[in-house]
């Protein structure tokens, strides 16, 4: 965990990220905001390598940077008349400014607060035990019932989804 | 090796970016798209709080999973919703959908 390479990566990934991230919302086309969307979410699950969290990063580049992009650009494709333009912008000043308020208050909070974060021998520890046993005990055991009712959830989501795109047939 | 702060201050800086898209953009999708950007960056946050303060029982990474699935479950049933409306006034831009306004 203390390697030079980590190091890099944070940074080139963090770099990624933010200037993906960044290109969602600055190219004309809704279809390379979209790319860019993936881009942005691959470097983020390359992140969440760094931080030993091997699950985490597998699931979010199968659903974030899998599953999501193909249901937004089904959206895209089947809204074929709908502006494409992303420039098109309602409250771009006022959005700017709030934005750039969000961002200056979170790196505020995060440089002034005295974190307690483990100590270094700790982290060395348990640094890249692997994640999945310890993840699938405690969702099945401590978080059983926000597991079903997540399982809930999306059964509601998926129905009310098939319920709202279905044509009328009266 | 990084210190914890740098990440917050990533995912801060994500969640900004993703605040100024919901707010800025007219387009229902790409509304849709900042709002992925703004869970994807918690989900960071509570990962990096889980690997440097709660090195035993991961309490964040499984915060980050049930982001993820309301995640998947939310795009599902926005995207829907963005259909339904195209389909009744041609447009996806959410400033036209104002038939609720009174």
């Amino acid at each position: 965990m203390d390697s030079i390479g980590v190091i890099i990566g944070f940074y080139a990934l963090a770099g990624l990220t933010v200037g993906a991230a960044l290109l969602v919302f600055l190219v004309r086309n809704l279809l390379h905001a979209v790319l860019a969307l993936v881009l942005a979410f691959l470097g983020m699950s390359g992140l969440f390598i760094t931080l030993s969290a091997d699950f985490i990063a597998m699931a979010q580049i199968l659903i974030y940077a899998g599953a999501i992009p193909v249901l937004l650009v089904f959206a895209v494709m089947l809204t074929p008349h709908a502006s494409r333009d992303n420039a098109n912008s309602l409250f771009a000043p006022g959005g700017l400014l709030i934005g750039l308020g969000f961002a200056a208050l979170f790196v505020f909070v995060a440089m002034a607060t005295v974190w307690p974060v483990l100590d270094v021998e700790t982290l060395h520890v348990q640094s890249f035990a692997g994640t999945v046993r310890t993840i699938g005990a405690a969702l099945l055991g401590d978080y059983l019932l926000a597991f079903e009712l997540a399982s809930v959830l999306l059964l509601a989501a998926f129905v009310g989804a098939v319920a709202l795109v279905r044509e009328d047939e009266a | 090796m990084i210190p914890l702060e740098y990440y917050l201050v990533l995912s801060g800086i994500l969640f900004a970016l993703g605040f100024y898209g919901v707010l800025a953009r007219r387009s229902a999708i790409l509304i849709l798209i900042a709002v992925e950007l703004m869970l994807a960056a918690v989900s960071l946050n509570f990962v990096a709080f889980a690997s440097y303060m709660d090195a035993e029982l991961f309490t964040g990474v499984i915060f980050a999973i049930f982001v993820i699935t309301i995640a998947a479950a939310e795009v599902g049933l926005a995207l829907g919703i963005v259909l339904r409306i195209f389909r009744e006034r041609r447009s996806a831009n959410v400033d036209e959908a104002s038939s609720l306004k009174w």
